[in-house]
């Protein structure tokens, strides 16, 4: 091995460190599944709300436009009760209209859960057998979907919106279309 | 000894009924071998590496039922899976198809296998031809063979 040659080996290594430093680094998890609805409308879906006497909701809701959160949640989750602050301060302090989806929830236990921490929903909609949540493609509660003023997906937050990842991540999302 | 014995039979055989067989199976058995067929090809999107007729995770229960449900309707398999792509995108499929997105995962194993090949021949290649030997050096061996031989 002479000249250029001899680098190659050293070269491999560098590119490997790097890829290796690229993915273990910022705040990645690997365990996320990318949504594909980004860019796309929101499905279509029709759900019973969460107290009788108010109207179901549908895709209709999403098309206000402003901005909207859909938060797919639900009493028996635990993250979701560590996000719960920062939805209650998303919906009060910033003004965000939030939807919430009670996901596989009885409306009583949804309601109870909603009566001990505060209600951020602007709208609350109940999807008892989880099939309007798979047509969003969540794979588990909590998720976050950001919707623009015509009922455009443009983000979704996977997981609870726990530490600094309302500031890093939602935020600047929710700043790019106000 | 033998209640024993008998308890660990049962456990065994209990265990062993897994999982999708747990819920109600379609009328049309051939309908429902495509299902089962489909269910082993799709991925649970909570323990990811299981397929959903694996899992035992709600949501693979959830979309096995999906599943039975489409295949009663009449969609053929590649409806179905069409259907779960729109939602949770080609990850959802424990066989990824081959486009845009993964051409490289597709075409890895022959891009390294090219590489190495590549590296071989131009080591080979920098290598120098060895040239005979010179008189002195000749010279220097029969000495350092006679010094053995001694």
């Amino acid at each position: 091995m002479t000249g250029f040659g001899r680098y190659i080996p050293v070269l491999i290594v560098v590119v490997i460190l790097a890829v290796f430093f690229k993915m273990m680094g910022g705040d990645r998890n690997p365990k996320e599944i990318k949504s594909v609805l980004i860019g796309k409308p929101v499905p279509v879906f029709s759900l019973p709300a969460l107290t009788e006497d108010k109207p179901g909701i549908s895709e209709a809701d999403l098309k206000t436009g402003k901005p909207t959160l859909v938060n797919f949640f639900a009493s028996w989750c635990v993250p979701c009760r560590a996000e719960h602050e920062n939805l209650m301060r998303l919906a009060f302090e910033e003004g965000v209209p939030i939807i919430g989806i009670a996901y596989k929830n009885e409306a009583v236990k949804a309601q109870a859960f909603l009566d001990e921490l505060g209600n951020p929903f602007a709208k609350a909609a109940l999807d008892l057998n989880g099939r309007v949540s798979i047509d969003w493609g969540v794979t588990g509660v909590p998720e976050t979907f950001l919707i623009d003023g015509a009922g455009i997906i443009r983000y979704r937050h996977w997981g609870p919106i726990v530490g600094d990842s309302l500031e890093k991540r939602l935020m600047p999302q929710l700043e790019k279309l106000q | 000894m033998r209640a024993f014995l008998l308890g660990v039979f049962f456990f065994f055989s209990v265990s062993a009924y897994g999982v999708a067989v747990d819920e109600k199976p379609l009328a049309d058995p051939v309908m429902e071998a495509t299902a089962r067929t489909l269910m082993k090809e799709i991925r649970c999107l909570v323990c990811q590496n299981q397929s959903i007729e694996d899992s035992n995770a709600d949501l693979a229960k959830d979309l096995r039922l999906l599943v039975r449900e489409r295949v009663a309707l009449g969609d053929t398999p590649a409806e179905v899976r069409a259907y779960l792509v729109d939602r949770y995108g080609d990850w959802v499929l424990l066989d990824p198809p081959l486009n845009q997105m993964t051409l490289f995962l597709w075409a890895s194993p022959f891009l390294f296998l090219a590489l190495v090949a590549g590296g071989l021949i131009a080591s080979k290649k920098a290598r120098p031809a060895s040239k005979p030997l010179s008189k002195a050096e000749k010279l220097q061996l029969e000495l350092l063979m006679k010094d053995a031989e001694k």
